[in-house]
């Protein structure tokens, strides 16, 4: 069957008598054959200068919604321009298709001109109003989380200690393994690159100085909230954004449940007693990974590297990098929550947060380790 | 009330869907066991059912969306099973599907999710997409200024319009409509039902529609299919079901509701 549409392309055949231009419309006449279909029309346009045209519809053998369009367009256009013009032979249906279908101008909708330069400025105004909006939610939102938790210590039988726990599987225990390897795998990295440095000035065994402080003060807390916001950050902005988009959320609202209460507050809690445990995870795990270096690379035995530990770290070293901990979990948690509730009806808008709530939660974690720094450093601690 | 059974509508009966032996599961849980339908050219299909009967698994089953376990299925003549996939293509722009929940693209406005087919489709020029697109959004009956709306910016109503706009694009040969008019309200179900009628005798459509919509079957519909226990209970002219004992099809058109619809339609 397709073939045969194929084969059937639209013809048009001028004919002109005294003053009247006749043009009989062979063929399909239908979207396949856009191009020809236009082309034709065109001619048809061109060729009735000054002269009443009539489209003699008689041998069209298909004519479909484009056909008629372009048809009764063109009719239009020279019926602007003077001339009259007439369809003529129209089978019955073809009428009504042409009725249906009769030519309107569809006027654009204005779109506004700018300069590039003024673009530019439009898009930096935006960006530095929308950080200044992100800070205020996200206090906004800091205190509507308080207030929920307040209400959940008040009224203990609307905790959910099932999703609670349920998350914690999900934020901590499955992100073990990964966390392990990767800080492992830096804690070698680094041991390797410090001893390869010391050693010029025969001070190999400094580098259980350095892994010591650099993992447990800022390595290990940073790898687990970089690994954490990219792992469950993100599927949270994607769990909220989707039940946002279908109205999960409005559907718990009417119900008289609060969704921060019942979906946010088990997440986040979950995330700052979850954070501590993993960094702590990651501090060991980078430990073993520089002590195992130190020891085949650098030929400091375990008894050494351990009894240097002990003098190098002091508890406030391990006790900084865990401190940290639940902040940046609050961090991570309500960027992610407010980047979910922030979802519009489609799918792009949800891809576009959650990516938005991973690049946002790892750059304020980072900022944050450096206004913790600066802190630490005013209070000598 | 439209007139449309004067028109002159070439009927030689041709089936352009012949669904013979159907047999669809999931699991150990069999939905359609060894059904048969034909569709004819041109004619408007109403396909009525209990709810979770399989009226949408049979739709999906007919555009190769859900796999079958036996049978064969029929379009335009040519077995679904022995289609090339170049072939598969050219058919499947001769369809065109309005699915029950309107499945319009989210990140597109209404306008660039019915030219998505014409520009998968067709070579046209700039112009002509932009008037064909509003051109079938104004057919569906959707104001001008919806175009740019996003799907997440309409009414249940308005997704079923553009929805239908979307399935018109291509001008097909056959129309799926799964429950086109659930969710309108009464009056813009009936407007519904006329363009539909309307559409269905310019463009030459031959349309399959699942509705559990009364006033749909009594004005719009050729014929009625009616879905039991996997397979076909009756169908036929809305006459041949009336008169059918069948106890779900006597509850379903010989209830109080299907009296006002009747009484109304009379
Ligand atoms: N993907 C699937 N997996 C398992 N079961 C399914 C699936 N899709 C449909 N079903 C089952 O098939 C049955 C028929 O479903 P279907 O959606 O076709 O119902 P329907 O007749 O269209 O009902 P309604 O009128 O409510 O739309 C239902 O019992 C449903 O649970
Ligand atoms: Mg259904």
């Amino acid at each position: 069957m397709a073939q045969s549409t194929l084969a059937q392309e639209p013809q048009v055949k001028i004919e002109r008598s005294g003053d009247k231009v006749t043009a009989r419309i062979v063929g399909h006449w239908t979207a396949e054959h856009a191009e020809l279909v236009e082309s034709f029309a065109a001619e048809i346009g061109a060729e009735a200068d000054q002269h009443h045209v009539i489209f003699d519809l008689g041998e069209v053998q298909r004519l479909d919604t484009l056909g008629a369009w372009v048809l009764d367009r063109t009719r239009h256009e020279l019926g602007e321009r003077g001339q009259a013009a007439d369809f003529a032979n129209a089978s019955p249906e073809q009428q009504i298709l042409l009725d249906e279908v009769a030519y309107r101008g569809f006027q654009e909708q204005p779109k506004a001109r700018h300069s590039k330069a003024m673009d530019f400025l439009v898009d930096v105004g935006k960006s530095m109003a929308g950080a200044g909006k992100d800070l205020v939610d996200g206090v906004a939102f800091l205190g509507e989380l308080v207030s929920a938790l307040i209400r959940v210590v008040v009224h203990p039988r609307r905790f959910r200690g099932t999703a609670l726990v349920n998350q914690l599987e999900q934020i901590a225990y499955r992100s073990v393994p990964i966390i392990v390897l990767i800080s492992f795998l830096v804690g070698c990295i680094v041991a390797q690159q410090g001893i390869f440095q010391l050693v010029r000035f025969g001070a190999t065994p400094f580098v259980v100085d350095l892994i010591g402080i650099l993992v447990l003060r800022e390595l290990a807390l940073l790898l687990t909230s970089i690994m954490v916001a990219g792992r469950s950050g993100s599927a949270f902005t994607a769990e909220i954004g989707s039940m946002k988009m279908r109205e999960e959320i409005d559907a718990l609202r009417v119900m008289g449940l609060d969704p921060i209460e019942v979906l946010i507050v088990p997440r986040i809690l979950a995330l700052v007693i979850g954070l501590p445990l993993l960094t702590f995870i990651s501090s060991i795990a980078a430990l073993s990974g520089g002590g195992v270096t130190a020891w085949l690379y650098g030929d400091v035995s375990p008894d050494v590297f351990l009894s240097r530990l002990r003098e190098a770290v002091s508890m406030n070293t391990f006790l900084v990098g865990l401190m940290k901990a639940p902040f940046m979990a609050l961090v991570i948690g309500i960027i992610a929550t407010l980047e979910g509730l922030a979802v519009e009806g489609s799918a792009e808008s949800l891809g576009r947060h959650v990516t938005s709530s991973v690049v946002k939660a790892i750059f304020m974690v980072i900022v944050l380790d450096g206004l913790f720094a600066m802190f630490f450093a005013a209070i000598r601690y | 009330m439209l007139d449309r059974h004067h028109l002159p509508i070439d009927r030689n009966r041709e089936v352009v869907i012949r669904v013979r032996g159907v047999e669809v599961g999931f699991g150990d849980r069999t939905i359609l066991n060894g059904l048969d339908l034909d569709v004819y050219r041109g004619e408007i299909l109403g396909f009525v059912g209990a709810s979770g009967q399989g009226k949408s698994v049979l739709t999906r089953t007919i555009l190769g969306l859900v796999p079958k376990r036996a049978g064969t299925i029929e379009v335009l003549g040519r077995n679904l099973d022995d289609l090339s996939p170049s072939e598969r293509r050219l058919l499947e722009r001769r369809w065109g599907v309005l699915f029950q929940q309107g499945a319009l693209f989210s990140a597109l406005t209404v306008k660039q999710n019915v030219q998505v087919p014409m520009r998968e489709y067709l070579n046209l020029s700039d112009r002509l997409l932009d008037e064909l697109a509003m051109l079938k959004i104004e057919m569906v009956g959707l104001k001008p200024d919806a175009a740019d709306k996003l799907p997440s910016e309409l009414s249940g109503g308005m997704i079923k319009r553009a929805a239908l706009a979307r399935a018109l694009a291509l001008d097909p040969d056959i129309v799926f409509l799964d429950e086109p008019t659930s969710g309108l309200d009464p009056i813009g179900a009936g407007e519904f039902d006329e363009l539909i009628a309307t559409l269905q005798r310019t463009l030459g459509l031959t349309v399959f529609m699942v509705t559990h919509d009364l006033d749909s079957l009594y004005t719009v519909c050729d014929r009625i299919a009616a879905l039991g226990e996997g397979k076909i209970l009756a169908e036929g002219p809305i006459e041949t079901l009336l008169a059918s004992d069948n106890p779900w099809l006597r509850s379903y058109f010989h209830g109080k509701r299907a009296r006002a619809a009747m009484a109304s339609d009379s």
